[in-house]
């Protein structure tokens, strides 16, 4: 089988994406590996999705449901069950290679979008000693099991890291009558929202504990206790600082990062800060033809951007032309921005820059400049890393675009 | 007193005041901002979102919210009640599953559209 376009990935950057190029005529394939669609929003049953695309404060699974039927009312091919293992190039195509009940397959395209979303941190990726027990679960699989599976994770439960996932499962499991010992968060300030610190732990009286981290797991067989430890300003350990807490179930929500092994199968560059692909405009990769959208991007902390990332790539791979690629640079308190080039070939009104402050930081501008001439400013009162800023960006009223930049800098 | 309201992921942080004259509320960037303060004062009220069981296949549990807020009080009351609640059909998105809470009006849907599936 040949298609024009096959997207890998059925959440809401692959939905939207599908969508997309099936509306510009190219023919599609869908590609999941979990027996429905919807991605990870099937577990995120809380409400808050949706306020900046529908104006309304919609759950995971809901806001899942309206670009499942937009995606039903299309001629979009959807194999279910299905895990690509490998993507080679030979003749100017890609060949994909996919397990499903069928078998071992393989189909043909041009033009291939990967929206594979992202991966949880695990207890390797923070270094925490100690027994191998059972009892330690990342914040997604946790909720995973307490509301695809209805199975409770543990009974007396520490939760590492102050993030929403983190405050979202401390609310849920305490709903479900698991006792909440405490949200413990190594950087002295938390991590999420302040309206999830309000809804989620103070109305609950779940207490959260700011420079401080699990150092170490003890149990048999499964977690019996863990080890507290205060840290300093570098997130080092403080020796003497130890303490004991009884605890069944260690939820880590320490952080998630791009899911792109098959991206790095297919080569595509990667930039460091994000972990993502390096992409234009149109969410086009550095290699011709790959496109990436949605979570496997960047980390987004609203589905409404990832939903518009997967369009953006959707509505590019239908097209033809031949890129002219500009690098953005990225200059002063940056953790990053999105996209890393711009391809001057193609529209360049209009194009939508997404970028996180390196720290907090208060009164700053931001600024885009071509050939040193500013095409954009914005000042912020105030900027948090876990907060990705949006904005959108005429690039066609600079006089030249040799070397772009964007700035953050104080106001 | 200080109040955040988490209405929106604004978070705005509130000012609220009891005088003579009533409840004066500041620091919203909107004016919902004000009802939230009035109420968490009067009657504090959240939408609750969780699971119930299922015998359908596929499903050991399907999500459900409240299609309003309820009474802040109520929430483990509503958590019991949907601990005796188990489906055995499989139900379109917004079905209700418990219709008028606490004589509030506000009713128990499901947000999941579940599908007969054969695996
Ligand atoms: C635990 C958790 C909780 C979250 N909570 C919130 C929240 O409360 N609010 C919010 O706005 N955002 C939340 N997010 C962020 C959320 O991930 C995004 O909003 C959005 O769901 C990302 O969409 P996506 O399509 O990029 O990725 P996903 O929804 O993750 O979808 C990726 C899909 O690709 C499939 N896939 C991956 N690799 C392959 C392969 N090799 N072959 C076939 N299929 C593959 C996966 O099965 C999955 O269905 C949360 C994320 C996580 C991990
Ligand atoms: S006052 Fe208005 S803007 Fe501020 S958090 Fe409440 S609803 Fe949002």
């Amino acid at each position: 089988m040949k298609y024009d376009v096959v997207v890998i990935g059925g959440g809401p950057a692959g939905l939207a994406s599908a969508v997309k190029a099936w509306q510009g005529g190219a023919s599609v394939l869908l590609i999941e590996r979990e027996a429905k669609l919807g991605g990870i929003l099937k577990q995120c049953i809380h409400d808050g999705f949706g306020v900046v695309r529908f104006g309304e404060k919609l759950s995971g699974p809901e806001y899942a449901d309206r670009f499942v039927r937009a995606l039903k009312e299309t001629n979009v091919q959807v194999s279910l069950l299905s895990f690509v293992t490998r993507i080679i190039k030979q003749d100017n195509m890609y060949v994909i290679t996919y397990v499903c009940k069928e078998g071992v397959q393989t189909v043909q395209c041009d033009r291939i979008i990967l929206a594979t979303g992202c991966r949880e941190r695990t207890r390797n990726g923070i270094f925490i000693n100690g027994d191998r027990c059972a009892g330690v679960y990342t914040a997604g699989s946790a909720q995973n099991l307490v509301n695809m599976l209805g199975v409770m994770p543990g009974k007396r439960v520490v939760i590492l890291g102050s993030g929403d996932i983190g405050l979202i499962m401390a609310r849920r499991l305490t709903l479900e009558g698991a006792k909440v010992v405490g949200v413990y968060e190594a950087k002295p300030t938390p991590s999420g929202l302040t309206r999830n610190i309000h809804q989620c732990l103070k109305d609950f009286d779940i207490p959260m504990y700011l420079s401080s981290t699990v150092t170490r797991v003890f149990g048999k067989t499964r977690l019996e206790r863990v080890e507290i430890c205060k840290v300093d300003e570098h997130m080092r350990p403080i020796a003497g600082t130890e303490e004991i807490v009884e605890a069944d179930c260690l939820v880590l929500a320490v952080g998630l990062i791009p899911e792109n092994e098959i991206a790095r199968d297919l080569n595509v560059p990667i930039d460091g800060k994000t972990k993502g692909a390096i992409v234009d405009q149109n969410c086009q990769t550095l290699v011709d033809g790959v496109y990436a959208c949605g979570n496997a991007l960047h980390v987004n902390d609203l589905v409404d951007y990832v939903s518009e990332s997967g369009e953006t790539a959707g509505a590019s791979a239908v097209k033809n032309h031949k890129r002219d690629l500009r690098e953005i640079k990225t200059v002063g308190k940056l953790l990053y921005a999105v996209p890393q080039r711009l391809d001057v070939n193609s529209d360049v009104d209009g194009v939508i820059m997404y970028f996180r402050a390196s720290e907090e930081l208060s009164d700053q501008r931001i600024t885009v400049r071509a050939d040193g001439e500013t095409v954009f400013t914005k000042v912020y009162g105030k900027l948090l890393p876990p907060e990705m800023e949006r904005i959108s960006v005429d690039f066609s009223k600079a006089k030249s675009l040799g070397e772009i930049t964007v700035t953050l800098e104080d106001k | 007193m200080q109040m955040v309201c988490i209405v929106c992921p604004n978070g705005c942080r509130l000012n609220v005041e009891q005088t003579e004259e009533g409840i004066v509320v500041s620091g919203q960037r909107c004016k919902r901002g004000e009802a939230f303060a009035i109420g968490e004062l009067t009657d504090p009220k959240r939408s609750v979102t969780s699971s119930v069981r299922t015998t359908v296949k596929g499903y050991p549990v399907v999500s459900v919210k409240t299609d309003g807020e309820i009474p802040k009080s109520k929430i483990f009351e509503l958590m019991d009640m949907l601990k005796n609640v188990t489906l055995h059909e499989p139900l379109p998105i917004g079905s209700v599953v418990i219709g008028n809470l606490f004589g509030t009006g506000v009713n128990v849907i499901t947000t999941t559209q579940m599908e007969e599936t054969d695996e």
